[in-house]
């Protein structure tokens, strides 16, 4: 209730935007949970040392390689793909969040959102740019 | 390894139940515990502690969202200030020396202990709807609100947009560089220089926190600072670990809570610098 004039679509909006985050919050535990488990299963007695950085491989860090691996059901790549749903998870609500203004007809926070949204995929996507 | 998940698992249960508790969030204390507790790099630590104040943060906004105190569009506004800083500050972190980052992160620390002591006044802003300078701006942004308190709505106008607007582009930046949520920075740029109601700044600042801290995991992630193994435990510790603390905050005194977390932080600052300068981080 924020603006009475859009006072209706905010409530709705609000409402949407609430859904959207609890339920990408919940698939990406299940997703880490379930990786986790794997990944006990798959290496119950190997030990990491993270006392120096290596940094890690490709397919932990790259999206389409975090996507396309997550398919062999390799415990620590189910694990990745449930931290990135948990980071795309805020990046969906600013999407939902430009769709609702748009639809609102408020065209200036829709270019406001517009503007955080490429900032969001600068950063998730900055490894293919030359930054 | 087994039991360094489930030991990380716990210290991360822990941290996001005081965390939330005392309304810091529990990623300050999680660079710490990774670094000092478990000699984990602390780089690794930065990215496995952001994972952490996501999960929180979205977690958290998913309940009160829907109550309207927050306020969605000041929200999107400061948040062009917030991403900006948290993409810049994780790039430095990717060039500044570690034990600078562990400098400034003690430094933080004992900051926000600072302000977990502070008292706070709650209605110092309420019905505040006086217009600043900014009257056309103002109105162009819709910068005003109103929200619902026990004795009816209440309305609000916002003051000095730019001051806020850089206090945000520096929360970014600590966000990014530090991997924490940098909350108590985003109120104080509501609160005290844009004179929005305590209760309007607090859950908008929440709101903020995730987005803030994707733009920064972004970098982290491509660039191989978040590890799964590290990731899982303090992720779903720091989750299970802030929605135990909001359920016991509603009916208990944390007055007390709030002065062992501050001694503990205070201490974790001190060490922290110390490793810092002697080059241990």
């Amino acid at each position: 209730m924020t603006d009475n004039p859009h006072s209706w679509n905010d409530g709705r909006m609000r409402e949407i935007m609430g859904s959207l985050l609890r339920y990408g919050v919940l698939l990406a535990a299940f997703l880490v949970i379930v990786g986790g488990v794997l990944f006990f299963i798959q290496h119950p007695h190997e030990f990491f040392d993270y006392s120096t950085f290596k940094g890690e491989p490709p397919r932990f860090r790259q999206v389409h390689l975090i996507l396309s691996e997550a398919m062999n059901f390799r415990g620590r790549d189910i694990i990745q793909l449930g931290l990135l749903v948990l980071i795309a998870t805020p990046v969906a609500r600013v999407i939902f969040a430009f769709i609702g203004f748009l639809i609102e007809k408020d065209r200036i926070y829709a270019g406001i959102t517009f503007v955080v949204l490429i900032i969001l995929f600068i950063s998730l996507f900055s490894n293919y740019l030359m930054f | 390894m087994v039991t360094f998940i489930a030991i990380l698992f716990t210290g991360a249960l822990f941290a996001g139940f005081i965390g939330s508790l005392t309304g810091l969030g529990g990623g300050v204390v999680i660079v710490p515990l990774l670094t000092i507790g478990f000699g984990v790099d602390i780089r690794y630590a930065i990215g496995t502690s952001l994972i952490g104040v996501i999960a929180t943060s979205s977690g958290a906004a998913s309940a009160y969202v829907k109550e309207g105190i927050l306020n969605i569009r000041i929200g999107m506004f400061l948040e062009i200030a917030t991403t900006l800083g948290a993409i810049a500050g994780a790039a430095l972190a990717l060039f500044a020396p570690t034990h600078t980052i562990a400098v400034i992160f003690g430094f933080v620390l004992l900051y926000s202990a600072l302000v977990s002591l502070k008292p706070k006044v709650e209605d110092q802003n309420e019905d505040n709807q006086k217009e600043g300078k900014y009257v056309r701006i103002i109105g162009l942004l819709k910068a005003k609100g109103s929200y619902m308190t026990a004795n009816g709505m209440k309305n609000y106008t916002l003051h000095h947009l730019t001051g806020g607007f850089m206090m945000m582009i520096l929360a970014g930046i600590l966000s990014g560089l530090l991997g924490i949520g940098s909350g108590a920075m985003k109120v104080i740029a509501m609160d005290s220089i844009m004179k929005i109601p305590f209760k309007v700044s607090t859950t908008t600042s929440n709101f903020m926190i995730g987005v803030t801290a994707a733009a920064s995991a972004g970098i982290y992630l491509t660039r191989g600072y978040i590890d799964p193994v590290l990731s899982m435990p303090v992720m779903l510790g720091v989750l299970i670990g802030s929605l135990i603390g909001a359920k016991i905050l509603i009916r208990s005194q944390t007055k007390k809570i709030r002065i062992v977390f501050a001694i503990v932080v205070t201490l974790l600052a001190f060490e922290m610098i110390y490793n810092g300068l002697v080059k241990n981080i």
